[in-house]
């Protein structure tokens, strides 16, 4: 985890707005990374004069936040109601079955986590979906299940 | 630094250059409904066939111009010509049109979706549109009259000068040159602009209370968090046209004598947020934002500010918490913001969209805005379409228009030949219309009125197939998914209601159901601090009102009538508090 530390420091210090507070330290650290290490709490904390209590009580606070390293891609499914509406439902059974998971998380190899999504933005294309936070508008439930089997069987990916 | 004058003949030669500059203009959509559509890979086609064809074209990539159906847009421009449209473009198509249309100057008639006249709608066009449409006629079109959206898909939102080239920044230099504040905050409560967020409260009353406060430090918020499922109209005005939204934050320090704002938009929707702080440092580089403005005593700071997932997050309140940087918590009140908001300071805090009304309010004058609209409903409003209808997009209609209107006529109506069920408005907490409920007028007034609620200005339409209740029950766990248990009403009250709405959909509700939900939905309005829990109950309430029958047939007859809740069903049971 010491590889970690310079850059938690940098990201920390890379933020160009003048308002620097813990939620934004924290995202910083969450975009560099992909997740918040124990050892981000504390430098969060140490970096804007806060207590662990205080970091901890903002990360765990918003649902975006995750503290384990994330796998190597994102799938996101929007449940929104205009989604929902026009087929979210059947697109996040057949996310869950070509993933093999029961609800959202993350797969047993590393490669891939689901999550649910109350809105992606863009609702005129819906359901949505997103890849590694490319957007994907009318997606249907077999192409979701071809594109999350190929980000599966990918190699040294 | 340059001044005003010298600018904006800089932006008028550059605006020239490119449109009469000798080579073709291609503009694709590259907003979140043209990403979702596949726009990437359609701009990398078009680079590719340029380069094929060796022709050289500018390529720029503008925001949404409302056709979200006809993602990814595509438009060509040739030097001095008319604008032709092509909707749901493939990589395939893109190339046949960089061939045909910008390299060999034909337009392609059986592709093209429509064309907008250069000089206006009025010009005759030549005999290469033969087989084209006016654009202007198109249904989702001809309704419409465009004043926040008016450079929306026209104009570039990454460069400001094509946005004073179409006659932006000068009302904040007349503001500078030629009026006062007061003068300013006149002609806003002179236009009746009320407040676009959905609680339509009277902009200049509201900017009325920040001048009034001599404190040394005060703050403008302008709130694009805009999580509410269907609405997208907020982020649209960022990634179209986001020097107008700057433009009017400015003039409201300007009204209100208040130095520094935010900008505040929901972290992951990284298209309005670079494209916000794009606008943010271009306006400093020009000398719209910073010290002594335009040469002026007035100075004025803006910065852009992030908060996690969090519906919660949107509440004026809860917002000032996480620009602080704590959880997204609503706040006792009194005191109010305009007392007491952010950091302790007196703030104003307002929609993207009303703000984005305020040059073009400043510029005609606030008689000109009242003159559009319906009694005390002034301008327009941005409705966002979606679901089952012919065309989704954004428009923006005069306020006094009728909804069946915007449903039947500028979104086409429900596709496939099948009836259109139920409409549902003003995000989450908003409500639900039955079909035969919709021929009523955008009026604020009227529409509170009626129990019917414009919210933000989403508009989701559900088709014959879809059932009532399984869509109340998913707005509800949206809901209960996004309480930020502040308030143990809310919080436990949003599960409890969740709960009883995934039995009666399991067709294992009873009949004192409907009554317990009543109960719950009472005790969650006296009893929560936000507009989250006193608004909560609203998708039930409304649902019941037009849609008890069909409550009653799942509780009574235990039978779902469109067989939707057969299907299993999901509800993201909160794992999140």
């Amino acid at each position: 985890m010491d590889g970690l530390k310079p850059r938690i420091a940098d990201a920390m210090h890379r933020q160009s707005q003048p308002t620097v507070t813990v939620l934004s330290t924290l995202l910083a650290v969450q975009d560099e990374l992909g997740f918040i290490p124990k050892q981000g709490i504390e430098e969060v904390a140490a970096f804007t004069s806060s207590t662990i209590n205080e970091v901890w009580a903002v990360a765990s606070f918003y649902p975006n936040f995750r503290f384990e390293p994330p796998c190597l891609h994102q799938v996101e499914v929007c449940w929104g109601a205009s989604c929902h509406l026009v087929g979210a439902m059947p697109l996040i059974e057949a996310a869950l079955q070509a993933s093999g998971l029961e609800t959202e998380g993350d797969t047993s190899d590393g490669r891939l986590t689901l999550r649910y999504n109350t809105c992606l933005g863009a609702c005129s294309q819906a359901p949505v979906m997103a890849i590694d936070h490319h957007l994907i508008g009318r997606a249907t439930p077999e192409s979701a299940k071809a594109r999350i089997a190929e980000l599966l069987a990918e190699q040294n990916g | 630094m340059a001044s005003f004058e010298e600018i904006a003949a800089e932006s008028q030669q550059r605006w020239e250059e490119l449109t009469a500059g000798g080579q073709p203009w291609i503009r694709v959509g590259t907003a979140l409904c043209g990403k979702a559509a596949g726009c990437d890979a359609v701009i990398a086609s078009i680079e590719a066939a340029l380069e094929q064809n060796g022709v050289a074209a500018q390529l720029s990539q503008v925001g949404c111009l409302g056709l979200c159906f006809a993602e990814p847009l595509v438009d060509v421009q040739l030097p001095g010509g008319p604008r032709v449209f092509y909707g749901n473009v493939t990589p395939d198509m893109a190339a046949e049109i960089v061939s045909n249309h910008v390299a060999g100057g034909s337009p392609l008639a059986h592709l093209a979706l429509g064309y907008l006249a250069a000089g206006g709608p009025d010009e005759e066009v030549d005999s290469t549109l033969a087989g084209i449409p006016d654009l202007n006629q198109h249904p989702m079109r001809v309704l419409e009259n465009r004043v926040a959206l008016r450079n929306a898909g026209t104009i570039d939102p990454g460069d400001i000068h094509q946005y004073i080239a179409y006659g932006g920044y000068h009302a904040l230099n007349r503001a500078l040159t030629e009026m006062t504040p007061e003068e300013v905050l006149e002609d806003v409560k002179t236009s009746g602009l009320r407040g676009r967020g959905g609680a339509a409260f009277p902009t200049g009353v509201k900017w009325g209370f920040l001048a009034g406060s001599n404190a040394p430090q005060k703050y403008i918020l302008c709130n694009c968090e805009e999580g509410d499922p269907g609405a997208f109209n907020d982020k649209a005005i960022l990634e179209s046209d986001p020097q107008t939204l700057v433009e009017g934050i400015i003039l409201a320090g300007y009204a209100t004598g208040t130095s520094h704002a935010y900008i505040f938009i929901r972290h992951g929707h990284d298209g309005p947020i670079d494209r916000a702080r794009a606008a943010v440092v271009q306006a400093q580089e020009m000398g719209f934002l910073g010290e002594n403005i335009l040469g002026s005593d007035f100075s004025f700071h803006l910065e852009v500010a992030l908060t996690g997932d969090s519906y919660v997050a949107g509440e004026e309140s809860a917002l000032m918490e996480a620009i602080e940087g704590k959880r997204a918590m609503p706040r006792y009140r009194p005191p109010f913001p305009a007392a007491v908001g952010l950091f302790g300071k007196p703030s104003n805090i307002n929609n993207v969209k009303t703000l984005a009304y305020v040059p073009e309010i400043i510029a005609k004058g606030g008689e000109w805005f009242a003159g559009i609209g319906h009694d005390k409903s002034t301008g327009t409003v941005i409705i966002c379409l979606t679901g089952d209808l012919k065309y989704t997009g954004m428009i923006e209609v005069p306020l006094g228009i009728n909804l069946k209107d915007v449903l039947y006529q500028a979104a086409g109506g429900v596709p496939d030949g099948k009836a259109l069920k139920f409409v549902q408005t003003g995000g989450p907490l908003g409500g639900v219309l039955g079909a035969d409920n919709i021929d009523i007028v955008l009026d604020f007034d009227i529409l509170r009125t009626a129990g019917a609620i414009l919210g933000s200005g989403g508009v989701i339409a559900a088709d014959e197939d879809n059932c009532v209740v399984d869509l109340t029950r998913a707005l509800i766990a949206f809901c209960q998914y996004e309480s930020c248990g502040k308030c143990f009403p809310c919080r436990m009250g949003m599960s409890h209601l969740l709960e009883v709405l995934e039995r009666i959909c399991r067709l294992e509700g009873v009949p004192e159901d409907l009554d317990l939900m009543r109960k719950v939905g009472q005790d969650m309005q006296a009893g929560s601090l936000c507009g989250h829990g006193q608004l909560g109950f609203n998708p039930v309430a409304s649902a019941l009102r037009y849609f008890g029958q069909e409550f009653e047939t799942h509780i009574l007859n235990r039978r779902c009538p469109t067989e939707v809740c057969s299907a299993p069903r999901f509800s993201p049971v909160s794992s999140r508090r």
